[in-house]
């Protein structure tokens, strides 16, 4: 029997398997195709202080091996998510889950975890500020290294839950914000949010998406993802989340041998429902394979020697 | 719902662009006419949701037209070909609220996810009344379907190349109906709320991700809050929807 269980800042998962933010809606609705307990955990909808519709449509459209969209945070609202969301999820899924939380101000995201916070089912916070489809928000505090570092501090001030920070591939140096986070005592950080695109309809002359610009993600973006993980693998000691068009368990190997404690499967599962279960139950195969017995032993094996 | 292989039976040209694919397999999930299927195409990464036409316990209709890539690739799926469908989606239409004699309003692709409906009704004995609306004589199909069910059918054409010259909504003042069901480009639709004196029935479409609700791509605002094509929808309440 090998062994695919890893820890995450203090706390074990069964498996390295988590849905990503916002390809998976608040998981419940997931037990139409199957039994979500299997899933190492599950990061829930990017949740604001207060409700969002996100951006007006065509959020959607199809690009080479991706996807590119300006969902722009579509959320019910901290209070709704923790009273009905959550709980709804608490009734199916026994395992701690990851809340995602993103905000326009230092305070927004104050608030979210400050309303959040309470909910015993929540065993992390991924601090998202990288999401690329709100405007002056966001990403406004993932590129820039004192500003992530302001948030970080910030929210490490008011919960003692662990703080995984998710950042974004839209810069310059992703060590240097990552180090920064580190710095103001992030537990983690995942990697990597979607890379701002764009598509134009060249039958309409104008860019596809509402919002102009999207975030990409998918297959595509693998190898992008994959480097950013080694990078920051090599930079900080905190454990790092890896995410970037995963959909496989030969994928979930490669981002744990560049540095990743655990990875986030994101837009596979918008294309197959049962992209996380196939992905689950095909891991001790491919550990087999490769001659894995204990998975967690792998973690950044790509820089040894 | 489900994820399954289905086996391409027909895929043929019925109108410029427009082609009818007809796949054999378990067709078991489908709970309601206008609910659509999410099909997977040979060497594009997104699927591509098509509504469900016509479906019997072994095979299933999609009516689509040839819009981008996508589609293209579809069209060139042969006979014997197997295909990825996610099946079936959304909430479809409620025949409970028709009334006697329901009126079915349909523009171009948008006149697919009706024949089922129609079907339907029929069989629960309503006298259905549709009206199919296309821009030139050389794009209609599934005129001579719907009358087969025993339906009256009105076309309209926006050349006047044949039946009624003009829109839809030029027909609508014609037919005596109880509820409508409705289903085409954003525009038509917008008019045809305009123009109804009942209640009815709007689908509508949206460019998706998953399909499934998980990615909010299709989120559209109603009255009722915001919800999503895929999976409340495709199809809404007059009185819920925010033009």
């Amino acid at each position: 029997m090998v062994d695919t269980s890893v820890n995450l800042c203090g706390i074990k998962l069964t498996n390295p398997v988590i849905p990503a933010s916002g390809t998976f809606g608040f998981g419940y609705e997931f037990t139409r195709f199957y039994d979500i307990n299997i899933l190492g955990s599950i990061a829930l909808k990017g949740t604001t202080k207060e409700p969002r519709f996100g951006n007006p449509t065509p959020r959607i459209a199809e690009c080479p091996s991706a996807v590119l969209n300006s969902v722009g945070l579509q959320n019910p609202g901290a209070e709704r998510v923790l009273n009905y969301e959550l709980k709804t999820l608490k009734s199916i899924y026994k395992k701690p889950v990851i809340a995602n939380v993103s905000g326009f101000s230092v305070n927004d995201y104050v608030s979210a975890v400050n309303i959040l916070n309470e909910d015993s089912n929540i065993g992390w916070f991924e601090i998202n500020i990288s999401c690329p489809n709100v405007h002056g928000g966001g990403l406004a505090f993932g590129t820039n290294a004192e500003n992530a570092a302001l948030v970080t501090k910030t929210v490490r001030g008011i919960t003692n839950k662990p703080i995984i920070i998710k950042l974004s591939p839209n810069v310059t140096d992703i060590t240097e914000i990552a180090k920064a986070c580190e710095a103001e005592g992030a537990d983690g950080v995942s990697l990597i949010n979607t890379l701002l695109g764009m598509k134009i309809d060249l039958k309409t002359k104008k860019p596809l998406l509402a919002n102009k610009t999207g975030g990409l993600s998918g297959p595509a973006v693998k190898p992008v993802a994959v480097r950013m993980v080694y990078q920051v693998y090599e930079a900080v000691k905190i454990p790092i989340v890896g995410i970037g068009g995963i959909a496989s368990a030969d994928d979930v190997l490669e981002f744990m041998l560049a540095g990743a404690a655990a990875v986030e499967v994101g837009a596979a599962n918008l294309i197959d429902p049962y992209a996380c279960k196939k992905i689950i139950e095909d891991l001790p195969k491919a550990m087999k394979k490769y001659g894995i017995n204990n998975l967690s032993e792998i973690i950044g094996g790509a820089h040894n020697g | 719902m489900k994820q399954d292989f289905y086996e391409i039976l027909i895929n043929e040209q019925i109108a410029p662009s427009v082609f009818k694919m007809v796949l054999a397999g378990d067709t078991s999930p489908i709970t309601a006419p206008g609910q659509f299927v999410n099909i997977k195409i040979p060497e594009f990464y997104l699927r591509r949701p098509i509504s469900i036409c016509d479906w019997n316990d072994k095979t299933l209709t999609i009516i689509y037209k040839v819009v981008g890539g996508g589609t293209e690739s579809l069209s060139r799926m042969k006979k014997g070909e197997k295909t990825d469908l996610l099946i079936a989606l959304g909430n479809g239409y409620d025949t409970l609220l028709s009334g006697d004699k329901p009126l079915l309003i349909g523009g171009g692709v948008g006149v697919p996810p009706l024949f089922g409906l129609c079907k339907k009704l029929i069989a629960e004995n309503k006298t259905v009344s549709v009206i199919l609306g296309f821009n030139t004589k050389s794009e209609i199909f599934l005129e001579d379907e719907f009358k087969a069910l025993g339906a009256k059918v009105i076309v309209t054409t926006a050349d006047g190349s044949y039946g009624l010259k003009g829109f839809v909504t030029n027909a609508m003042e014609y037919a005596d109906c109880t509820y409508f069901y409705t289903c085409g480009p954003k525009p038509m639709l917008k008019a045809v709320n305009d123009t109804a004196k009942t209640g009815g029935q709007f689908s509508f479409e949206e460019r998706m991700g998953c399909g499934t609700g998980a990615c909010m791509g299709c989120t559209c605002k109603t009255k009722n809050g915001p919800k999503r094509v895929c999976t409340e929808g495709p199809v809404f309440l007059r009185e819920e929807i925010e033009w």
